[in-house]
């Protein structure tokens, strides 16, 4: 993966096969502790004690297509050689939390990249699905939700073009008022 | 600046085009978004999918994903559903290549054979 912001996508994911309804995504750059937080927490099916166990296992899968399942085991590796790590959190029934912390500056750290496309894509894929998006930077936040959107935009559906459009634009304008996922 | 106040004024541009969407059924193109495809660089082909439907303004097309289409090293990989034809799956896909796929097969309903799976695996 080349930035966080498809790291992210790809973990999410994880959360829309769980069949999750609502998904949460809180990034927190603390520059001053120079520690990065990224947060994904989901209403899914969630997992067992044995399935969180064997979720970072990069040769544990639900699909049966495939016996491999790269997602966690890439992003927790990353989270690993940045000095930190990926913790996962589950309940049956509830849902998931997916906890990662590690070094914002980390020479190995990777760049953001885009999180307004991967917000883009998830709705756009996923328009049965609500999204809360919080990214924050020391103490300025920016916050994200599509069911604030679907307030304003009543009968029309998310996912056409033109709101998409202005999802966007909101939240590449977000990011840059708080100075948020720059590098 | 993009405030709730100008999502409701688009909002109102829409409803008429919003009213037509819902009595044609219309093409569906499908990205593989599996970790294979977000790797090989499958969100920038459905974001230049979306850029091209919104310059264009073409209706009647969805895009959507799924998971892994089981032949990883093609990835990015697209399908495409017209009404009444038989899918195309284009493999290798990048955005300099979505922009061909929308004007001659989504628009001109031509498909581009040479982006296909059919040509890239020949069977010697």
């Amino acid at each position: 993966m080349q930035d966080l912001s498809l790291h992210i996508l790809d973990l999410i994911q994880n959360s829309v096969v769980a069949g999750a309804s609502l998904i949460k995504l809180t990034i927190y750059e603390d520059e001053n502790k120079n520690r990065l937080f990224i947060d994904i927490e989901d209403n899914g099916k969630g997992m067992d004690e044995e399935a969180i166990k064997r979720a970072t296992d990069p040769f544990y899968t639900t699909r049966s297509t495939r016996k491999v399942g790269l997602g966690l085991p890439l992003f927790k590796t990353m989270a690993q050689r940045c000095g930190g790590d990926t913790v996962i959190k589950s309940v049956v029934g509830k849902g998931t939390r997916v906890l990662s912390d590690f070094q914002l500056g980390h020479i190995d750290r990777p760049p953001f990249g885009k999180l307004d496309d991967t917000m883009v894509t998830l709705i756009l894929c996923n328009p049965e699905i609500d999204f809360i998006y919080s990214h924050r930077v020391n103490n300025e936040e920016f916050k994200f939700d599509t069911r604030e959107v679907r307030g304003t935009i009543e009968e029309i559906p998310i996912e056409h073009p033109e709101i998409l459009k202005w999802i966007q634009s909101h939240i590449k304008e977000g990011l840059n008022e708080i100075n948020g996922g720059v590098q | 600046m993009m405030t709730l106040k100008e999502l409701e004024k688009i909002r109102q541009k829409t409803l008429d085009s919003v009213n037509l969407r819902k009595d044609r059924s219309g093409t569906r193109v499908v990205v593989g978004m599996a970790t294979c495809g977000i790797a090989a660089g499958a969100r920038p082909v459905l974001t230049a999918f979306l850029g091209e439907i919104q310059n264009r303004n073409l209706k009647h097309i969805t895009v959507t994903q799924t998971g892994c289409i089981g032949v990883c090293r093609l990835e990015p990989m697209v399908e495409v559903y017209l009404p009444g034809e038989d899918k195309v799956t284009y493999v290798n896909m990048s955005p300099e290549k979505v922009k061909r796929v929308v004007s001659e097969h989504l628009v001109n309903e031509q498909v581009v054979q040479e982006f296909t799976i059919g040509a890239v695996e020949k069977i010697d």
